[in-house]
């Protein structure tokens, strides 16, 4: 593999590292497979894209980008919590909906970005020396935050709600902290994945949760004997590893367009062999 | 002092399924004492328990807490001053944080919760002083993820966590019935010294008679939402409950027959 595919794989798969991370908060800690995230990572690259058409800071784009990602969250929230929808078919609702609202942010489905400002130069080391500040930066935050009262409680949430009650409080108000906060950083991923590749498109998400249950999934099979890695730094090393794999494996001649069935393919593998094997992922399920 | 006035529950009304559990049914359980709760499956205990903590609406009574009316109160306001044990050892504490995180998130209770760092280090010894009074040795897992633990260990958890923060009211469901004979004895065991040092007024559901009478100062007995038995546990024998039970048996089965 040339350094140039390498350098985009890693690219790739530390912008994946965000997503991987947002999902790891709701898939991990919270047990609630949210499928809005595919609505919510192309809604960070069109605020992202509507932020930047008016030459805005790109900072305030991602900025912006993660308010709209939470706001989905919440709506994702709201309905099976107040409506009792099922989380799944809450999630599938809610990416129903922004499938409309993306397009609607900027009334294009595909917006180039070329022109406009981003956070990225032309100097690849640089991009990739900036990206792992930005994800250092997300995990440590999000690690600080899952040690405080309102983290724990959040883990708890995805434990035994029961507990969560007994202790005064209630679980609702933790699943909402937890889909917004992971829709909100899927967002990022989302915004700046628009900067990287230059245009905010429409499809942008599809199949984007396996991407990031295949990074999830693969740093918790690979760090498996290691307990004391924190779920966030599994997700970060898993995503950047899954990046790496794609990348070879269309070096080695598979079609990019056979990349989502490899993928999914990657998934089912890997949950079969923790499944079926003994030892498998109970030891790493650390939260 | 819990009291419960006038209360009547049917679960599924008007259905072909309904059932009546409690038709204007008053108690009283005095301040500092434990109540032994018996009574054949599904009678409504556990209904009972789950009226007084909030978790399901009467259809009309009340129940009132020192005096206060606390029937409109949702669940979590009640839970600030109710401990509970449940029958199912996992649904008392976290499983994939550790026996420290989880008495942290116990001792915490009653307070806010904010973004400061839940675990304080200095609290470790006064959580593992709380342990090892049950001699079990789990002041020395205080690092192991809770659902390393046996089923005995975790429901010794909880009913630490339970009483961490001195509740005004402990509810127990048969709380020891998942558990071995030793590990059942050190819990019973553990419950009483509890309940004396802290005279907390407890409730607690059992279908060992023995326990029943030995670990209460009140035993109570229902059967199709009536008292049937309401006596000092010093007043009554082992053997009169289990003929009482018998007797409901037998015409019960009558009944169906
Ligand atoms: N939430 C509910 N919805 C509908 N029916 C319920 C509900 N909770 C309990 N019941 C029914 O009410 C009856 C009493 O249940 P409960 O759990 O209170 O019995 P119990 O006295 O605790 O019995 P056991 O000794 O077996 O624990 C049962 O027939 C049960 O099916
Ligand atoms: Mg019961």
């Amino acid at each position: 593999m040339g350094t140039g595919l390498l350098l985009t794989s890693i690219q790739q798969g530390l912008i994946y590292a965000i997503l991987a991370i947002g999902v790891f908060l709701t898939y991990k800690i919270l047990d609630i497979a949210d499928l809005s995230v595919e609505g919510s990572f192309p809604l960070g690259a069109f605020v992202f894209a509507r932020f930047a058409l008016a030459d805005m800071n790109p900072v305030l784009g991602i900025g912006g980008a993660f308010v709209a990602g939470a706001l989905a969250g919440l709506l994702t929230a709201m309905l099976f919590i107040k409506l009792k929808i099922k989380p799944l078919l809450s999630g599938i609702l809610t990416l129903t909906i922004l499938y409309s609202v993306n397009l609607r942010i900027n009334g294009k489905a595909n917006i180039p970005l070329f022109k406009n400002p981003v956070i990225f130069s032309n100097d690849k080391w640089m991009n990739v020396i900036l990206l792992i500040l930005i994800v250092l930066s997300i995990k440590i935050v999000i690690d600080l935050f899952l040690k405080t009262e309102i983290g724990y409680l959040l883990i708890a949430t995805g434990d035994n709600e029961v507990l969560v009650t007994s202790l005064g409080e209630n679980s609702n108000k933790y699943k909402i902290i937890g889909l917004a906060l992971s829709n909100g950083l899927v967002a990022v991923a989302g915004s700046i994945t628009a900067q990287m590749n230059g245009f905010a498109d429409i499809t942008m998400g599809s199949s984007i949760i396996v991407f990031a249950l295949a990074s999830i999934i693969i740093g918790d099979t690979i760090l498996k004997s290691v307990t004391k890695i924190k779920g966030t730094t599994r997700a970060i090393m898993g995503a950047i590893i899954y990046q790496l794999i794609g990348g070879f494996a269309i070096d080695r001649g598979l079609p990019a367009t056979d990349l989502k069935a490899a993928t999914a393919i990657i998934v089912i593998i890997f949950i079969a062999i923790n499944n079926f094997s003994p030892n498998g992922l109970k030891l790493a399920e650390r939260k | 002092m819990i009291e419960i006035k006038g209360l009547s529950k049917t679960f599924n009304k008007g259905s072909e399924n309904e059932i009546k559990l409690f038709e204007n049914f008053s108690i009283t359980f005095e301040e500092g004492k434990c109540t032994a709760l018996l009574g054949s499956n599904g009678c409504g205990k556990s209904t009972l328990l789950n009226i007084i903590s909030g978790n399901i609406a009467p259809d009309s009574g009340l129940i009132v807490v020192d005096g206060e009316d606390v029937t409109k109160d949702n669940e979590e306001k009640r839970a600030m001053y109710i401990g509970r044990v449940h029958q199912n050892p996992s649904l008392g504490v976290s499983a994939s944080l550790n026996i420290l995180e989880n008495m942290s998130l116990a001792d915490k209770k009653g307070e806010k919760f904010g973004i400061k760092r839940l675990i304080r280090p200095k609290n470790r010894v006064r959580y593992e002083s709380i342990l090892k009074e049950l001699d079990l040795g789990l002041e020395n897992k205080m690092d192991v993820m809770v659902k390393f633990l046996s089923g005995g260990q975790r429901q010794s958890l909880s009913l630490c966590m339970a009483t961490m923060k001195n509740p005004k009211l402990l509810l127990l469901d048969e709380h020891t019935a998942a558990l071995d004979p030793k590990t059942s004895r050190v819990i019973m065991e553990k419950t009483r010294e509890l309940l004396e040092r802290k005279a907390i007024t407890t409730i607690m559901i059992s279908h060992n008679m023995k326990d029943a009478i030995t670990y209460s100062d009140r035993v109570v007995m229902l059967d199709q939402g009536e008292i049937i038995l309401d006596r000092p546990s010093s007043q009554i024998t082992e053997e009169e409950l289990l003929s009482i039970y018998t007797a409901k048996l037998l015409e019960f089965q009558r009944k169906a027959v």
